[in-house]
């Protein structure tokens, strides 16, 4: 059996990673002879969540119940995924490759003694069993033995698209209290608080954001790059360089290490486009990139683009905006 | 008087393309240079001022090859006041080799920082090991952290908001960028940290290893890109395209 930890959103559902999770299990199934896929849930599942996880095949929904689930511990949920797995005899444990994710199956694979892969993207072979996962914020890959069982691993991001099966699974539930060992429970979250609001909220949901890099020069070069935002109803996001320099501050930064924005149009100015502010950006509809190197892999993976220097080409933007908004 | 262990690792700077060696076992650094990732330059942010809030000392731990020593001084410059350097080529050192190893090392320390994952082999549980071996609780992926008495308080981003940890020393955190900004060395702080003698020691164990076939290249994506013109001249374009996606707010 495959054991995917599905985690939920606040509003009870299962996260798309999760889902995703849920979707390269059953691939795995299919080429290991259809062994059943179940997924473990922490705290609480609703009939809705349940419903979706029949439709993504799984078989059995196993949740976690109890006081030593009702806040977050690394260890707590390791045990109990491994209660789980001890119960039902599953031979790979998974999770998406969330901070969580990675999180829990590295405490699985601690516990157990075996080996874990962080961030799979696939798999070639079932004996030996190699995965394929990324490696170096995803400027390269690396292929990697999992000989051990279970065979532990997280599934990166988009690695595969979520789908529901084509035979849904049957979806039974099957709780568990099991029993947490103390230790396992003095590293948990004691307090968790809304964040600050306004910070990188309104960037995580903008419908368009403009984004500017080391092209804008210095603190001062934001000008017409904010007069664009604010034109367009979007909002303001940086590449790291930008934060590290201290041009901008950290909530506006998009990458893997900041927000992953997926907006109707992102208009990247003077961005060369790192594999880690790639990461941050990649699900954006269209991508409009602004810069003079017209080779920048910002560029080459757009959906359009102009060949210019940010500093020339967004005030001729924006004054053609107020020329047509003037005119009309 | 806080004693902090604070574990770093030498990697291929990768923010410019990355090149593999010949045999496909590693990153080729011979072009991009060597770094330590920035979550690891934020641990040794907060191990310094931990051991000065608290009196004690900031130790900082590699595991790399001979020329890691530079990575060392660079923590030694910013206030580490020692360095323990375990001579061996990572790459042939797994996650589990590497908690090994830092472990025969962490036990004289009340709180071990590591960064949350290497920036190169990317593995996301060394921390985690580490705890195991040493039977203390680890708190993982977080940005701040301060210890108040005989407590490690640490705070960071969970799926729902800021999330707190308070948890009893000795333990080990491990530390995401985004939370302090790592302070420049000083021209004093350079001259000291050359003097600081470090610790060199062998492994204390044979490495299993990291169960790597081989590393490869992602291919790159076909470009579909649509090219709006150059320049100024393009904005008439630009504006055209805004208005068919319907972004232009009224």
């Amino acid at each position: 059996m495959i054991l995917v930890l599905v985690e939920t959103s606040p509003s009870g559902e299962a996260i798309e990673v999760s889902r995703e999770a849920v979707t390269f299990a059953r691939s795995l199934s299919a080429s290991g002879g259809g062994v059943p896929v179940d997924a473990v849930v922490v705290g609480e599942a609703s009939d809705a969540l349940v419903a979706t996880l029949a439709s993504y095949g799984v078989r059995q929904v196993h949740v976690l119940e109890g006081d030593a689930f009702a806040a977050f511990s690394g260890a707590a949920w390791a045990s109990g995924v491994l209660a789980v797995r001890a119960s039902a005899g599953s031979v790979v444990v998974i999770a998406a490759g969330t901070p969580r994710g990675n999180e829990v199956m590295a405490h699985v694979a601690a516990r157990a003694g075996v080996a874990m892969a962080a961030n799979v993207l696939s798999f070639s072979g079932l004996s030996p069993f190699v995965v394929t996962r990324q490696v170096v914020g995803g400027s390269a890959l690396e292929e990697m033995r999992l000989s051990d069982r279970p065979a532990v691993f997280t599934v990166a991001g988009h690695a595969v698209e979520a789908s529901p099966a084509e035979t849904p699974g049957s979806g039974e539930v099957v709780t568990h209290t099991p029993a947490v060992d103390a230790a396992d429970l003095v590293a948990r979250v004691v307090s968790s608080e809304e964040p600050e609001p306004d910070l990188s909220g309104t960037l995580k949901s903008a419908r368009v954001v403009v984004g500017a890099g080391r092209g804008a020069g210095s603190s001062d070069g934001f000008a017409d790059l904010l007069e664009l935002t604010e034109l367009v109803g979007g909002s303001l996001g940086v590449s790291r360089v930008v934060t590290s320099l201290g041009w901008r501050p950290h909530h506006e930064q998009v990458g893997q290490t900041g927000s992953r924005i997926s907006p109707d149009l992102y208009i990247p100015c003077g961005i060369s486009g790192a594999i880690q502010h790639w990461a941050g950006c990649s699900t954006a509809k269209n991508i409009l990139a602004i810069n003079t190197d017209p080779d920048a892999p910002m560029v080459t993976k757009a959906t359009y683009a102009v060949i210019g220097d940010l500093h020339e080409v967004v005030p001729a933007i924006n004054e053609e905006i107020r020329r047509r908004r003037s005119a009309g | 008087m806080t004693s902090v262990l604070v574990c770093i690792k030498r990697v291929v700077d990768s923010s410019s393309e990355v090149v593999l060696t010949d045999d496909g076992q590693a990153v080729d650094g011979r072009f991009a240079g060597f770094t330590m990732s920035t979550h690891e330059e934020c641990a040794v942010e907060l191990a310094v001022q931990v051991a000065a809030a608290t009196g004690g000392t900031a130790t900082v731990l590699t595991l790399g090859d001979a020329d890691a020593t530079e990575q060392l001084r660079s923590a030694l410059a910013v206030g580490c006041t020692a360095a323990v350097h375990i001579v061996a080529d990572s790459q042939t050192f797994g996650p589990a080799d590497v908690a090994r190893e830092i472990a025969a090392v962490a036990a004289d320390h009340d709180l071990v920082l590591l960064g949350n994952d290497a920036a190169d082999s990317g593995d996301f549980q060394v921390g985690i090991r580490l705890a195991y071996e040493l039977g203390r609780p680890v708190v993982n992926g977080v940005t701040n952290v301060v210890v108040e008495g005989d407590t490690v308080v640490a705070r960071g981003a969970g799926p729902d908001g800021h999330e707190t940890y308070r948890v009893p020393l000795p333990a080990v955190v491990t530390i995401l960028e985004g939370g302090v900004e790592p302070r420049y060395p000083t021209v004093p702080g350079r001259m000291k940290a050359k003097k600081i003698a470090i610790d060199e020691r062998a492994p204390s164990a044979e490495p299993v290893g990291p169960a790597r076939v081989r590393l490869l290249l992602p291919p790159p994506a076909p470009s579909n890109v649509q090219i709006l013109g150059k320049g100024a001249d393009a904005a008439p374009a630009v504006v055209d395209l805004l208005e068919q996606l319907g972004v232009l707010a009224r």
